[in-house]
């Protein structure tokens, strides 16, 4: 077994049990904390395959944005726990049902792909500076359109959440 | 020299993950959480076959993806505090009217 290889399957075991504490966790701020966690991993998961500024992306856009922003709320409002509700009892076990029916359904897709005899060559053997300037030089020229309608998009998103939290005078927030 | 099959496969199962955790979970705020989660899978998905393809467009839609997942928590999260004020509760099964 080579070094990433190694690495890979730690990464992977890590993933999927913060994943599964994130929702089985019944306190809101530890599900926060199991994501940030998953978060991480699978930003190392984008180094591995040769996506330096992706990962960092992810560290600091979700991990550190995102999730302190998620943070933030859940320490706001204080509802961190939930009392169990009756509502729709056999709705859980649907869930189940459905959640492993979605995974197999994954699972087939990828087996049928025929995409297991493609094998990625470890990151070292990749030139990361390059990367980023060819993925810099497509987002100014190919997508500079996306990413100008993307600041648009951030500016209606923070207009959104003032216009939604903010109290009016006199009448209900 | 990991297969990218592998990356679909963990990829698949954080989004599958993902998926039970909205129909499971009541709290409005991990239900959120869940769907961060399975834009991540969707993340990881194109990362990875950027990498087979040996083309940057991959990496740059997560960059995109990403933009748009800030834009989504921002709106997203306001809704939910504003909930909170008229109901004083953020539990998925009291949110069934739309007058407030």
């Amino acid at each position: 077994m080579t070094m990433d290889m190694f690495v890979f399957l730690v990464l992977a075991l890590i993933a999927i049990a913060s994943a599964v504490g994130m929702l089985v966790s019944r306190n809101g701020i530890y599900a926060a904390l199991f994501l940030v966690m998953n978060f991480m991993t699978v930003a190392i998961f984008y180094l591995l395959l040769g996506a330096p500024f992706i990962a960092l992306a992810q560290v600091t856009v979700y991990a550190g944005a995102i999730m302190v922003l998620f943070l933030f709320v859940i320490m706001l409002l204080g509802a961190e726990k939930l009392a169990p509700t009756t509502t729709l009892p056999y709705q859980r076990y649907a869930a189940y049902v459905l959640g492993g029916l979605l995974l197999v359904e994954l699972g087939y897709w990828v087996w049928r792909g025929a995409l297991t005899g493609v094998i990625l060559p470890p990151p070292s053997e990749y030139n990361a500076m390059a990367g980023i300037q060819g993925m810099s030089k497509l987002l100014f020229s190919k997508y500079l359109l996306p990413f100008e309608v993307t600041s648009i998009l951030l500016l209606v998103a923070m207009i959104g959440a003032i216009v939604l939290t903010i109290k009016q005078k006199g009448g209900r927030g | 020299m990991v297969p990218v099959s592998y990356y679909l496969v963990i990829s698949g199962i954080l989004f599958a993950l993902g998926a039970a955790g909205v129909m499971i979970r009541r709290n409005a705020l991990v239900v959120f959480m869940s769907v961060e989660l399975m834009l991540n899978a969707g993340n990881l998905a194109f990362v990875a076959f950027a990498r087979m393809h040996n083309t940057y467009s991959g990496q740059l839609f997560v960059f995109f993806v990403m933009t748009v997942a800030a834009a989504e928590v921002a709106v997203g999260l306001a809704l939910i505090v504003t909930i909170f004020r008229t109901k004083n509760s953020i539990n998925v099964d009291q949110m069934n009217s739309l007058k407030g």
